[in-house]
C-alpha cells in the first residue's frame, strides 16, 4: 500500500510517502492509523491525536470506518486550509 | 466549466473576458478573489506557502464544481487555485460563476468558496517573525460550509 503524508504530518514523520506491507488484520482506516503509529516514535507522535488526522482513500475523503486494502492509495493529513 | 491548479498568477480581467466572450445568454458573473493577508492570528505574515495533493485537488474541485452546476442554473463556472510560495497581496484563488440571473451567480460562488475551504486538499504554511507555522483549520469554515448542506 502507498501511504502519503501532507503538511505537518509530513514534516513530523519525515517522509512524504512510503510503501507499506499491510498486515492481514488491518481492514479499515482506523486500524491502519493505529498500525502506522507502531512504525516509529515519529509516526506515533504525529498520529497521536486522531481528531486532527484526516484520511483520503484513493483521493476521496473517508471516515475511519472506511475499508482499506493493499492496492489503495491512502493519504493522511491535517484538516485542510485552502481558499 | 474549468478547474485549474497552478503555481502561476492569474489575470482576473482576462478570465472574465474569456468566460463571457460571445455568450450573450449570461446575465451576470460573480467573482471571488482570495488574497494573502499580511496579518494572521495577531502575527505579521511575510509569506505563505501552499502545499496540495496533486490529483486529489483536481478531483475534489471538479466534484464541487459539478455539485454547483447541479444545484444552480449556471452558464459557466471557473475555479483557479494557486500553490507554492506567495506573499501578502498575492492572489490565491479565483472562483467565478456565470448565470442568466444574479441570484444563481452569487449563491453558487459563495457555495464554491465555502465548500472548497473544507474539501480541497490544500495546506497553508505561514512565515512569521517567530518562524514558520501551519495554519489551523477554523471551525467557522466548517459552519460556513455546513449551511450549504442539503436538508436530508
Amino acid at each position: 500500500m502507498k501511504v502519503l503524508y501532507f503538511a505537518w504530518l509530513r514534516t513530523k514523520i519525515g517522509v512524504a510517502t512510503e510503501t507499506v506491507d499491510l498486515p492481514a488484520e488491518v481492514k479499515d482506516v482506523g486500524a491502519l492509523v493505529e498500525w502506522l503509529k507502531t512504525r516509529s516514535p515519529k509516526h506515533a507522535e504525529a498520529l497521536a491525536n486522531s481528531k486532527v488526522v484526516k484520511v483520503a482513500v484513493n483521493q476521496e475523503h473517508v471516515p475511519y470506518d472506511h475499508p482499506v486494502s493493499t492496492g489503495d492509495e491512502v493519504a493522511l493529513f491535517p484538516p485542510v486550509t485552502g481558499g | 466549466m474549468t478547474v485549474k491548479v497552478q503555481c502561476e498568477d492569474f489575470d482576473v480581467g482576462a478570465e472574465l473576458a474569456a468566460m463571457t466572450r460571445g455568450r450573450t445568454s449570461i446575465g451576470g458573473v460573480t467573482l471571488f478573489v482570495g488574497l494573502v493577508r499580511d496579518m494572521a492570528s495577531g502575527a505579521a505574515v511575510s509569506a505563505m506557502t501552499l502545499e496540495h495533493y496533486p490529483g486529489m485537488t483536481e478531483r475534489q474541485l471538479e466534484a464541487i464544481e459539478a455539485e454547483a452546476r447541479a444545484r444552480w442554473p449556471l452558464d459557466d463556472a471557473l475555479i483557479i487555485h494557486r500553490y507554492g510560495r506567495l506573499e501578502p497581496g498575492d492572489q490565491i484563488v479565483l472562483v467565478a460563476t456565470a448565470s442568466a440571473h444574479r441570484e444563481a451567480a452569487f449563491e453558487s460562488c459563495h457555495f464554491l468558496i465555502d465548500w472548497l475551504k473544507t474539501k480541497a486538499p490544500f495546506w497553508k504554511l505561514e512565515a512569521t517573525p517567530e518562524g514558520e507555522r501551519w495554519v489551523e483549520a477554523k471551525e467557522s469554515d466548517d459552519s460556513a460550509a455546513a449551511r450549504w448542506a442539503k436538508d436530508a
